[in-house]
């Protein structure tokens, strides 16, 4: 069980970032952060993963305080971030550098085979494509067998045909061994995708404005009405969101306010 | 525009031009040093010149293999040697360690750096006089001016190369909860390496420039000592013969960091590498 309770940061140049977020996610949930830009999606999430510590609050993981990374919490970041020296194979097997050769290799080859770039373990990571690079990024993070996976828009430097591509990929490697995953995205559809709840953030500073749970059977029919149906409801959250900041701040927003209400 | 079946593909065509070119351009550049050598060879031999102060190419190899055969050549070329040996490994490893520590740690930088910029600016010949008043006009004096001369690019080439390390790929090993030392050895040395490889390549061109230099100070043996041997003696011909000997053994050893280094560049090597098939 992950546990954020009432995290907030705030940097040393006085952004206060993140405002007192607590959420709690089920071993196995998929958890779809939302919101505007600057709301603290991505700080949020590198709290969780330890390589940034909050100012207040604390992340916990089955009850252990989160202030460093830690092995059962996996990531993968916008850009695939691999390592250019290593070959496919190299990059994926880099978190299980410790274990004997075999068991490594088997691994390896194991995740390669069910991202579907076998073919590629000995290339080097200048030879693929961008989706296919965030495949290896994906096998990279699944391979030590992490209890929570992170995903900082993962997607979002992709052609929309790669994304819907990578996104039913993630879910196919979800579904081996369910680890919970906490994903920051900005595509409202990518989030009905993939979500059992999406968490709604709103900014200045970043806290959760609304949580929207999709119970809607998996695969999901991106077409169905039920879908769209969920999509309505989740564009009038961030709408709502975003409110108190466009009345505030950019009064001469109102009109595009109204004309995201005509449905 | 059509393309008839007579025709060559643009591909065909495209292989046809780089085969050409692969050939011709060595070719090219060596049409005006090989050019200009025969000519005066010609001009020597016709008489229209003694060829005394600038000798034919003949003249030279003359030379160079009696020098070769008296087993002169090798014994200069064994002490030039040995001095950008030992200089060279000192420079590099001082360079290396110290520009590894300035470029790992913002304290140590803040302390050091400025002195050894200050020190940098200083012409490496400068030294030659205080170097000669405390190492003596031995030996120790000609390896500390090659080590000095080396161990300024190799510093600069790390500090520089370790300061640049893609801090989103450094996040990647705190994500796998690297220690320092695995942090070191799997994504610092191996992002450091490149630019590293470039420094060392750098510092050993200066390694060869200084030997001459530390050997115009008075030496008994090595191709400097040759050089300046051939000034006093008016023998051109030994002084163009020493030069071409540092040039051979410049690009020998150039040659043998490119191709120790290679195996660990495989990654990085990008154009050539897609463009071979």
């Amino acid at each position: 069980m992950l546990s954020l309770e009432r995290v907030g940061k705030t940097y040393p140049n006085g952004v206060h970032a993140l405002d007192a977020v607590t959420l709690g996610v089920a071993p196995g949930e998929i958890v779809v952060v939302i919101g505007g830009s600057g709301c603290g999606k991505s700080t949020l999430l590198r709290a969780i993963s330890g390589l940034d510590t909050p100012t207040q609050g604390s992340v916990l993981l089955d009850g252990t305080s989160i202030t460093t990374p830690h092995e059962q919490i996996g990531i993968i970041f916008q850009e695939p971030r691999l390592l250019p020296w290593l070959t496919v194979a190299g990059n994926v097997g880099f978190g299980i550098e410790d274990r004997p050769k075999p068991e490594r290799a088997e691994r390896v080859a194991h995740a390669l085979d069910r991202v579907g770039l076998s073919e590629k373990a000995n290339a080097w990571p200048r030879e693929l494509s961008g989706g296919q690079a965030q495949r290896v990024a994906i096998a990279r993070a699944l391979v030590p067998r992490p209890q929570v996976l992170l995903l900082d828009e993962p997607f979002s430097a992709l052609d929309a045909f790669t994304r819907v591509d990578l996104q039913d990929h993630l879910l196919n490697l979800w579904n081996e061994f369910k680890p919970t995953l906490v994903m920051v995205t900005h595509d409202v559809d990518e989030a009905i995708a993939l979500a059992d709840r999406i968490v709604v953030m709103r900014p200045h500073p970043g806290r959760i404005a609304d949580e929207i749970e999709i119970d809607l059977p998996r695969p999901r029919d991106r077409q169905s009405a039920a879908f769209d149906f969920a999509k309505r409801r989740v564009l009038s959250a961030l709408d709502r969101s975003l409110d108190r900041a466009v009345g505030i701040e950019y009064p001469e927003h109102k009109a595009a306010q109204g004309a995201a209400m005509w449905w | 525009m059509t393309i008839g079946s007579g025709q060559v593909t643009p591909e065909q065509g495209k292989a046809m031009r780089e085969r050409v070119a692969r050939w011709s351009r060595p070719v090219l550049g060596l049409a005006l040093p090989v050019g200009l050598a025969v000519v005066w060879e010609i001009i020597v031999r016709l008489g229209l010149s003694d060829g005394r102060l600038v000798p034919p190419p003949s003249r030279i190899y003359q030379e160079f293999s009696e020098l070769a055969q008296s087993g002169e050549l090798l014994r200069h070329v064994l002490a030039t040697l040995l001095r950008v040996t030992v200089g060279f490994g000192l420079g590099t490893v001082a360079g290396t360690l110290l520009g590894a520590v300035a470029g790992y740690s913002a304290l140590v930088r803040r302390v050091i750096d400025p002195t050894l910029q200050g020190l940098r600016a200083v012409p490496s010949i400068a030294w030659i006089p205080l170097f000669i008043l405390w190492l003596g006009i031995f030996e120790t004096s000609k390896v500390a001016l090659i080590a000095v001369g080396v161990f300024f690019p190799i510093y600069l080439g790390v500090v520089g190369a370790v300061l640049s390390v893609d801090r989103k790929i450094v996040e990647v090993g705190r994500a796998f909860r690297l220690s320092g030392t695995a942090m070191v050895r799997r994504i610092l040395l191996p992002a450091v390496l490149p630019a590293y490889v470039v420094s060392i390549r750098a510092g050993l061109g200066l390694g060869w420039m200084f030997v001459i230099a530390a050997e115009f100070m008075g030496a008994s043996e090595g191709l400097g000592y040759l050089l300046i041997d051939g000034q006093q003696l008016g023998k051109p011909a030994e002084i163009v013969a020493s030069i071409l000997a540092f040039a051979v053994l410049g690009k020998i050893t150039d040659a043998i960091v490119v191709l120790a280094s290679a195996p660990f560049l495989r990654w990085e090597d990008t154009f050539r590498a897609a463009s071979d098939d």
